[in-house]
């Protein structure tokens, strides 16, 4: 019993957002999101479209992990941030191609698409965002 | 009006020869023989039994073990608030007339996944496990990233941290219930191994069997000591905390608080100790500083300076918390009410907090994305 086990269509549907960075824009208050809901969480609004977010962004805050859950122990240790996209938008994403002790608050970085876990017996491979310091 | 009128606890730890079942019926039977009566419904608390234990269906899980089979019988869960929760349900249940006699019963068997990787994964199932937990996530990440934004906002070290653990490490030693009944070393607390940084091992509270039990009843009649449940206050906040405003204010402690104070029409000062779910150091200082306890950034200073000792003017978790009593997740909240039912009734052991009339619980699922406050009051 994986806590993360996650099934084909578990992650195939989460895709837009996984592999493309779409989130949500609320049309009546402006807030944006990933991934998009359905209500807008600030105004209530039902009325939220998808939108693409920008791929550039810094980060707000981080944590070094070393006690990694099920799944994720090859990439120990790893760094797990806040990122703040160009456009204000916030999210939770893993950091990659660089050593935890370089990473500072305000670092500028850009999403690439990786490998995230695998899971389960069947060896099903997930990809999903990642953030990379910025190649300038 | 509702009473708790009956008390069972087992003790908190890693019970290798007891079941989820022999747990449950323990606290239970305990339960049962301190009120002296039956009751007419049982509630279930608990967050794990389906990931870890692959069990489900704990109303009836619970009641069939506890030779109370026909007896109506449910499961709630709120992550590390589901005890909290429980007694919820089963106050609704009694005021509205549906049962008269309650038993909450909480119970967590999280020592069956026997890697912390495994047991890290369950307990992250707390936070949201899509956009928090696929990533590679935890829910002591999450501590882990408020921690470093206090330390930032407020100018704090580690060692301000190590003032929290080192008080609910002693408490725990009069405790008889507690896990962790051994006094901590502020350099081991230095030493401690890194799990997400800046956040230690030593500031988590430890993975947990165990469970507790409460009669709750419309009428005060437990014969050995009763307490009247003044009110509940209660309130939600965002699941994923990357959508919040801000990581080292905890608006839904406010609310929740606030609502209590209000419903119970008491004023604060008439509190005599403070229940609080301090799943880590960080966590448990701004839950200090939300119920007004200590200034923002203050609460350091108020576990430094001996004000939430026992014997303190606020006396913080005298049993030792989440830290040191334990934390059997799904089971806590029920262990925090009983614990307050001892103390306001004057049999809380060695852990007693001198004249206790009125405690006040705070239980926590995920990073206080569920708030429960209740406002308990000897009679």
């Amino acid at each position: 019993m994986w806590a993360y086990w996650q099934s084909v269509p578990a992650h195939w549907r989460e895709i837009p957002a996984r592999y493309r960075l779409e989130g949500g824009e609320c049309q009546d208050c402006g807030y944006r999101m990933i991934p998009r809901e359905d209500i807008c969480p600030k105004c209530g609004s039902r009325n939220v479209k998808p939108i693409d977010l920008p791929r550039k962004g810094k980060v707000v805050n981080y944590t070094v992990i070393w006690n990694a859950p099920r799944g994720y122990e090859y990439y120990t240790p790893y760094v797990i941030a806040i990122i703040e996209l160009e456009d204000g938008t916030r999210l939770t994403a893993q950091l990659t191609d660089v050593e935890p002790s370089d990473v500072k608050e305000g670092m500028e970085v850009e999403m690439v698409l990786r490998k995230t876990r695998v899971s389960g017996e069947s060896g099903l491979i997930a990809y999903s965002y990642k953030f990379r310091p910025l190649i300038k | 009006m509702v009473y708790i009128v009956g008390v069972g606890l087992t003790p908190v730890g890693n019970h290798w020869s007891k079941s989820l079942r022999h747990l449950a019926v323990e606290a239970s039977v305990k339960a049962l023989e301190d009120y002296g009566k039956d009751v007419d419904y049982v509630v279930v608390s608990n967050m794990l039994s389906g990931v870890i234990n692959g069990q489900e269906n704990l109303g009836s899980y619970v009641v069939s073990h506890l030779g109370k089979i026909g007896t109506p019988a449910i499961k709630i869960e709120a992550a590390g608030a589901s005890g909290a929760a429980a007694s919820v349900v089963a106050q609704g249940l009694i005021s509205s007339g549906v049962a008269e006699r309650v038993l909450v019963v909480g119970v967590e068997k999280m020592t069956d996944y026997t890697s912390l990787e495994d047991t890290t994964s369950a307990l992250s199932t707390a936070i949201d496990s899509e956009y928090e937990g696929f990533p590679g996530g935890t829910l002591d990440a999450m501590h882990a990233l408020v921690m470093r934004e206090y330390m930032k906002k407020y100018g704090v070290n580690r060692e301000d941290f190590s003032y929290f653990p080192l008080l609910m490490h002693k408490n725990a030693v009069d405790t008889p219930h507690a896990q962790l009944r051994f006094k901590l070393k502020p350099e081991s607390y230095m030493r401690s191994p890194m799990i997400a940084e800046p956040i230690t091992l030593l500031d988590l509270a430890p993975v947990s069997d165990g469970a507790a039990a409460i009669v709750l009843s419309k009428e005060p009649d437990g014969p050995n000591g009763n307490a009247e449940i003044l009110s509940v206050g209660h309130a939600t906040d965002t699941i994923a905390i990357y959508r919040r405003e801000s990581l080292t204010e905890m608006p839904a402690i406010r609310a929740a608080f606030s609502e209590a104070l209000e419903r119970a029409n008491i004023e604060r000062d008439s509190i005599d100790l403070y229940n609080i779910h301090d799943y880590s150091s960080v966590i448990g200082y701004i839950t200090t500083e939300e119920l007004g306890l200590a200034e923002r950034g203050k609460a350091p200073e108020l576990f430094k300076n001996g004000g939430a000792d026992r014997d303190g003017p606020t006396p913080v978790n005298p049993e030792g918390g989440l830290k040191a009593r334990g934390n059997p997740v799904g089971a806590t909240g029920v262990y925090q009410i009983a614990e307050a039912f001892l103390q306001v009734t004057g049999r809380a052991e060695g852990a007693q907090v001198e004249g206790a009339k009125t405690a006040l619980t705070l239980s926590a699922g995920g990073l206080a994305s569920n708030v429960i406050i209740h406002l308990i009051r000897g009679v």
